[in-house]
């Protein structure tokens, strides 16, 4: 407990993760008025067209995970971190704990508050959030948010540096992923084992479809359920955490 | 040489450097005096056109830093070593300056034999030491041969033997006739490298004078005598100098009076001296007492 | 041209610009020939298909250009560069005019690149390059990427911070433009005044293939006029940053 305090104090007493964590919400929160205010009978608002733009506050977040991680290498704290806690593993635990409770509690924010605003901007439209699918497009979030983030925090002390973490993790997440799909019958084959493919899936599977962006790969032939989608992002982002522990254990501070 | 004239820069409401005016002569070291937050980088910065003023300017051979033609060949700085990239070999960073200013690549190696890095002139800044990093710094702002030349607290974090190459370095610029300003919170260091003080506190002038005119303002002497006549030695000397007693252990200071003529009287008077020593107050009080008001941080 | 040629060896004796310049070519015209062995009747291989992943190039030579800037602040060379060059309008200038004359050199590398790997690996395919539309898909890339950059070093100088405008052009150029199109109706009325979208229409308007995603949107303009108004925002954003830049404090 004392560790996870330790970067609390470390998280909350610099600017960024403030900034970051506004950002996500104010613009991801913005954007959903700014789309339920703009729909109508051609285009009907519904529970999963509130939750559209969540995939922005997902990867500011994921910055601000990275940057939690780059920062101290970058400051030299993370020696001081290491002489105050000798034991990496338990420091960086912690840390990854830490910026992940945060995000799932930001995720969480920014899609019931994207989904709150929805419903007082067209109060008649029905929003309830009654099936399984719906509850995991919006309570979900959270879920994916975490993982997300934990795998940003693997990266930022995989690569130690801002520049490199921050370019690798929005331009795989963002781009790579989804250019990845214009490799003609190949391309979709590899893209329903790629991980923000899982995240989409098990926020979107069995609701209404995402029509365009990052969402698109609600189309694919996935190999799991949701659920199923859920635990192999999990995974991944589990087992990227473990091997950058692995690699900071032996590595120089 | 270099002029300000009522250089003024506030950053929000706190007033860093304040209505300050000052003359630098060519031939001289003078060092920039201050406690630490005085002001002394801003308006170092402000000489060299990177901050603006929001009142006065400074002036360096009677024009804007910004106007100098290359400035390089007029002036040199050295306010940070550490503005390398860490990933750029030295003879890389003093390449891109030499281009700059048409400066030839033949000057680059001449000013890296001057400061002793010829031999890892190839390796990348980031991997210097302190003391490597400082020399490339002046190898830097030696690079146009300039006749003005600004150091900002550059021996903080040196050993010794780095300490008096600089200081050396420094007194062999000015022997030839360039302006040298140094700032440093030292004045101890200062004492021993600058001719001529430019003090300031809270971004205020505190004085300019000669470092000796300084020294003997602020730390005024005084003369210790034990005896074991004291009360007697009071009396005579009472009227002639002043005279408290020392806390510690009794003995008398005299204030006001050579070590001489105190003997003098004691001799003519029968009084036995035990002790007749003369004493410089040091110049960190001095200093300290100096700038006591304009510590920007005290210690509790 | 004395600046120019400071600029050229401060950027080429520091690493990140190769490993930057080597990525986007091996990484795109590595994608370009994965996506040429694998097209086939159903999915058929045309000019336009072997330029799909040159987006991955455009972006990761952004980054190159903003951490042309942003490096320089956060090492304190900047403040070394202005003091060797007190014009700073000028030293700024011949940065962006380097890093984007790069950025051009790297677009014709990866678009001729990717394009002549599709024709060797299927050198039956019909890849000749004909049309002014199959030209501006190809050689208009290296167009393109020098005025991203221009755009690149713009934000890096506004915020010269390396995290922060990496972060802020990579989000904006890969995901709020296309997020945008989600807002129903008003969504399209303002992508079609987006840079980028307006990018990609100078280089995709008319080339006709299975990947075209631009179609949809009602372009204000026509190809070159898309070109001219992404010019016009990129050099507006730099003028912006230049003035900022002469103003503040270094």
């Amino acid at each position: 407990m004392t560790l996870l305090a330790v970067e609390r104090i470390k998280l909350f007493s610099t600017r960024s993760p403030w900034w970051c964590m506004a950002l996500a919400i104010a613009l991801t929160v913005g954007m959903a008025s700014l789309i339920a205010a703009n729909t109508g009978d051609q285009f009907p608002l519904n529970v999963a067209v509130t939750q559209s733009f969540t995939d922005f506050g997902m990867v500011v977040i994921m910055v601000m995970a990275a940057l939690a991680a780059t920062t101290e290498y970058r400051f030299g704290t993370i020696r001081a971190t290491f002489l105050a806690v000798p034991s990496r593993t338990g420091a960086l635990v912690a840390k990854a704990t830490v910026v992940a409770l945060l995000a799932g509690v930001v995720g969480e924010v920014v899609a019931f508050g994207s989904w709150g605003i929805s419903k007082l901007i067209k109060p008649n439209v029905d929003l309830a959030i009654n099936s399984t699918a719906e509850w995991r497009n919006v309570a979900g979030t959270g879920l994916v948010f975490m993982i997300a983030a934990l795998l940003a925090v693997a990266v930022g002390i995989l690569i130690r540096q801002t520049a490199g973490a921050v370019a690798i993790l929005l331009v795989y997440t963002m781009l790579v992923e989804n250019l990845i799909g214009l490799i003609p019958t190949l391309g979709q084959k590899i893209q329903r084992w790629l991980p923000f493919m899982h995240a989409n899936n098990f926020r979107t599977a069995d609701g209404a479809p995402v029509t365009d962006g990052p969402g698109a790969g609600s189309q694919l032939d996935f190999p799991f359920g949701p659920w199923g989608s859920l635990a192999y992002f999990a995974a991944i982002g589990v087992g990227l955490l473990v091997v950058a522990l692995v690699v900071a254990k032996r590595r120089d501070a | 040489m270099i002029e300000a004239a009522g250089l003024t820069k506030h950053y929000g409401t706190t007033v860093a450097v304040d209505d300050l005016s000052f003359t630098v002569e060519a031939g001289r070291v003078t060092g920039f005096l201050g406690p630490n937050g005085a002001g002394k980088s801003t308006t170092m910065r402000m000489i060299l056109g990177l901050d603006t003023p929001n009142k006065g300017r400074a002036l360096i051979d009677g024009k804007p830093y910004v106007e100098l033609k290359r400035p390089l060949g007029t002036v040199g700085a050295l306010l940070d070593a550490k503005w390398v990239h860490p990933n750029r070999s030295a003879r890389s960073h003093l390449r891109w300056l030499a281009k700059s200013n048409h400066i030839s690549y033949q000057r680059v190696d001449e000013v890296l034999e001057m400061v002793g890095l010829t031999a890892v002139a190839h390796r990348n800044a980031g991997g210097f030491s302190l003391g490597m990093a400082q020399r490339l710094g002046i190898a830097g702002a030696l690079l146009g041969d300039p006749s003005v030349l600004l150091f900002d607290e550059p021996v903080n974090g040196l050993d010794p033997e780095g300490i008096v190459w600089i200081r050396q370095f420094m007194h062999r610029l000015a022997g030839e006739g360039r302006t040298v300003l140094v700032s440093s919170h030292l004045l101890s260091e200062m004492a021993q490298t600058a001719q001529d003080l430019i003090v300031i506190g809270r971004g205020k002038l505190i004085a300019q004078t000669s470092t000796d005119q300084f020294i003997k303002d602020a730390t005024e002497d005084s003369v210790r005598v034990r005896s074991p006549h004291a009360d007697k030695l009071r009396e005579l000397l009472d009227g002639s100098a002043a005279v408290t007693d020392d806390a510690v252990d009794g003995a008398l200071v005299v204030h006001g009076m050579d070590p001489a003529s105190i003997g003098e009287l004691a001799a003519a008077n029968g009084v036995v001296l035990h002790e007749l020593s003369p004493t410089r107050g040091s110049l960190e009080e001095a200093f300290m007492q100096l700038t006591k008001e304009s510590v920007e941080y005290h210690g509790a | 041209m004395t600046l120019l040629a400071v600029e050229r060896i401060k950027l080429f004796s520091t690493r990140s610009p190769w490993w930057c310049m080597a990525l986007a070519m091996v990484i795109t015209i590595g994608m370009a020939a994965l996506i040429s062995a694998n097209t086939d009747d159903r999915f058929p291989l045309t000019v336009s298909v072997s330029q799909g992943f040159s987006n991955f190039g455009m972006v990761v030579i952004m980054v190159m250009a903003a951490l042309a800037v942003t490096t320089e602040y956060r090492f304190g060379t900047i403040r070394a560069t202005f003091l060797a060059v007190p014009g700073r309008v000028q030293a700024l200038l011949a940065k962006t005019a380097v890093v984007a004359l790069l950025a051009g050199v790297v677009g014709e590398a990866v678009a001729f690149g990717s394009w002549g790997i599709g024709t060797l690996i299927k050198p039956d395919a019909d890849m000749a390059i004909n049309s002014s539309a199959e030209w501006r898909n190809v050689a208009g890339t290296g167009l393109v990427f020098a005025l991203a950059a221009v755009l690149a070093v713009a934000v890096g100088v506004l915020v010269r911070q390396t995290a922060g405008a990496v972060a802020i052009l990579l989000v904006y150029t890969m995901l709020v433009e296309s997020l945008i199109g989600l807002i129903p109706t008003l969504g399209q009325k303002i992508q079609r005044w987006l840079p980028f979208q307006n990018s990609t229409n100078f280089q995709t308007a008319g080339n006709e293939s299975f990947m075209n995603e631009t179609g949809g949107l009602d372009y204000p303009f026509g190809p070159w006029g898309s070109l001219v108004y992404f010019a016009a925002i990129c050099v507006g954003l730099l003028v912006v940053a230049l003035v900022v830049a002469k103003r503040r404090d270094a």
